[in-house]
């Protein structure tokens, strides 16, 4: 009789280690979180590395964004003869959907892979141990920090994207009708519900915290020398972007039984 | 002499493989013990048990008199600070400059202590290790010899009752594997600290041994004073010598 070594099969074992790995590691950036000795000074770093390094892309997609599907979305909506809608249907668009999302992915490439390079750097050169055997909590310094800067962060940068995609928005609109900044605003805005701005918020704290949890436990994780920080750093955006799209399509369907 | 460091039938393997297999061995008071062996018989992994970071399947393990078995996170924290841990890379921090990095440990487990009083503490160490003028350099700007030195500066700062070095001339010219030799003995003479020096560099055992300990198979083969273990006939300790000072 064959000896039985796996519960399932290798691989199915391997990822449900991993699935419990990764559950523990939330766990304990919530106790290290709501523990004494804040390290303030480390969030406050990380939360202007974080607005610094995307601020520059983020305003060029998100303005490209507002003035391209503008563009695209003209021909559709003339064909009825309805481009006094337009400000509105894009501004749902982005509001809704696009700014987080844009901004999350941008962020899961830019900072999630930067966050799992960094602590996975950190790892393979000891880094990690040496702040453990000087009795320093690395959880607290390296992981709280970065997770609550990403999660802080990211709204913040999906509000500044979507003020640039309503930018590329009036170019557009006004350069193709006779429309002033304040009818725009007006007929932008017409549509947008309280839940709107609630759900946009509720989508960038969750695709933040799942950005920066998704890079520090890869990163925190990392083996095998500078490949492993390779594939720390590859792991983290795959993953976080994976996630992103799960929590897109959840938040959407429970919203949706609010409207 | 009092022991410092009890280690007793320790057990430790990674899946199928065993690394330390029954190992035995005492640290006493002020003494320097180099543990001597070749890549992956289980010195680093022993010295990482004695810190902390990685748990043995079997055996005891004591610091101080404090045994590491169901020790407590806070009892650990409290036991670390007590002890001091060169790594083989120097670990370093990247982002921080040399000051930094020093302050790292005293600032988040001191933290009475006045700016003032931090600044005297780095500036002292860093005097200790003849380092002085790299306080605001960054790691990357210093050498391999500069780094060790640094790692070694840092867990001085907290005034170590015992200390760890991992391969402290690992990757380092032969004037400069001197110098760290020195610095070694100076560390034990200033600070009155009992050492485990792990190494496969004979030269380094030599300059700072006290006792010699060679590891085989996973378990203390030979212990005595570097004349005492080297003077032994067996091949093995014999090609180990003839490794180190007739080849290289």
């Amino acid at each position: 009789m064959r000896s039985r070594q796996h519960l399932f099969s290798p691989k199915i074992d391997n990822w449900l280690i991993g699935f419990k790995d990764g559950a523990d590691f939330v766990v304990m950036f919530f106790k290290e979180t709501f523990s004494r000795d804040f390290e303030f000074k480390e969030f406050v770093n990380q939360c202007y590395r974080i607005g610094n390094s995307s601020l520059l892309l983020i305003s060029l997609t998100g303005f490209v964004t507002g003035f391209v599907f503008t563009k695209q979305s003209r021909p559709s909506l003339e064909t009825f003869g309805a481009t006094s809608w337009l400000p509105s249907l894009v501004t749902i668009a982005i509001i809704r959907a696009l700014a987080p999302l844009v901004t999350s992915l941008i962020c899961a490439g830019k900072v999630g892979s930067s966050i799992g390079a960094e602590l996975g750097s950190m790892k393979v050169t000891e880094q990690i141990d040496a702040m453990e055997v000087s009795a320093v909590n690395p959880v607290r310094f390296l992981v709280v920090t970065r997770v609550l800067a990403s999660t802080l962060t990211i709204p913040l940068l999906s509000f500044y994207c979507a003020l640039m995609a309503m930018a590329g928005v009036f170019l557009n609109v006004s350069t193709s009708e006779d429309t002033s900044f304040s009818a725009f605003l007006e007929q932008a805005f017409n549509n947008i519900i309280f839940l709107d701005l609630w759900t946009a918020i509720i989508k960038a704290v969750s695709y933040g915290f799942t950005i920066g949890i998704v890079g520090c436990y890869k990163g925190y994780n990392a083996s095998n020398g500078t490949l492993g920080v390779g594939k720390a750093a590859n792991a983290s955006v795959v993953m976080s972007m994976f996630l992103i799209f799960i929590e897109e399509v959840f938040i959407v369907q429970v919203t949706n039984w609010f409207r | 002499m009092n022991k410092v460091i009890e280690i007793e039938h320790l057990f430790k393997s990674f899946g199928d493989r065993d690394i330390l297999i029954d190992a035995s061995i005492d640290v006493f008071q002020g003494e320097n013990l180099v543990v001597l062996g070749r890549s992956g018989t289980g010195k680093s992994v022993l010295i990482k048990i004695i810190a902390g970071l990685l748990t043995a399947d079997k055996g005891k393990v004591s610091v101080l008199n404090q045994s590491l078995i169901n020790i407590s996170k806070k009892e650990l924290n409290a036991l670390r600070l007590k002890i001091g841990f060169s790594f083989q890379s120097s670990a370093l921090y990247d982002s921080m400059t040399v000051q930094e990095n020093l302050e790292f440990p005293l600032v988040r487990n001191n933290k009475s202590m006045t700016r003032k009083e931090i600044d005297k503490a780095v500036h002292s160490v860093l005097d200790s290790v003849g380092l002085l003028q790299a306080l605001t350099q960054m790691p990357s700007e210093l050498s391999g010899g500069q780094k060790k030195r640094i790692g070694v500066a840092r867990t001085l700062i907290m005034n170590p009752e015992i200390m760890l070095y991992d391969e402290p001339t690992a990757g380092l010219d032969p004037i400069t594997c001197v110098e760290i030799n020195q610095l070694i003995n100076e560390v034990k003479e200033n600070y009155h600290t009992s050492s485990i020096v792990i190494t496969h560099d004979l030269t380094c055992a030599k300059q700072v041994s006290d006792r010699v300990a060679v590891l085989f198979d996973g378990n203390f083969k030979f212990k005595g004073t570097f004349d005492e273990v080297f003077k032994n006939h067996d091949p093995r300790i014999k090609s180990f010598y003839d490794y180190n000072f007739t080849e290289n």
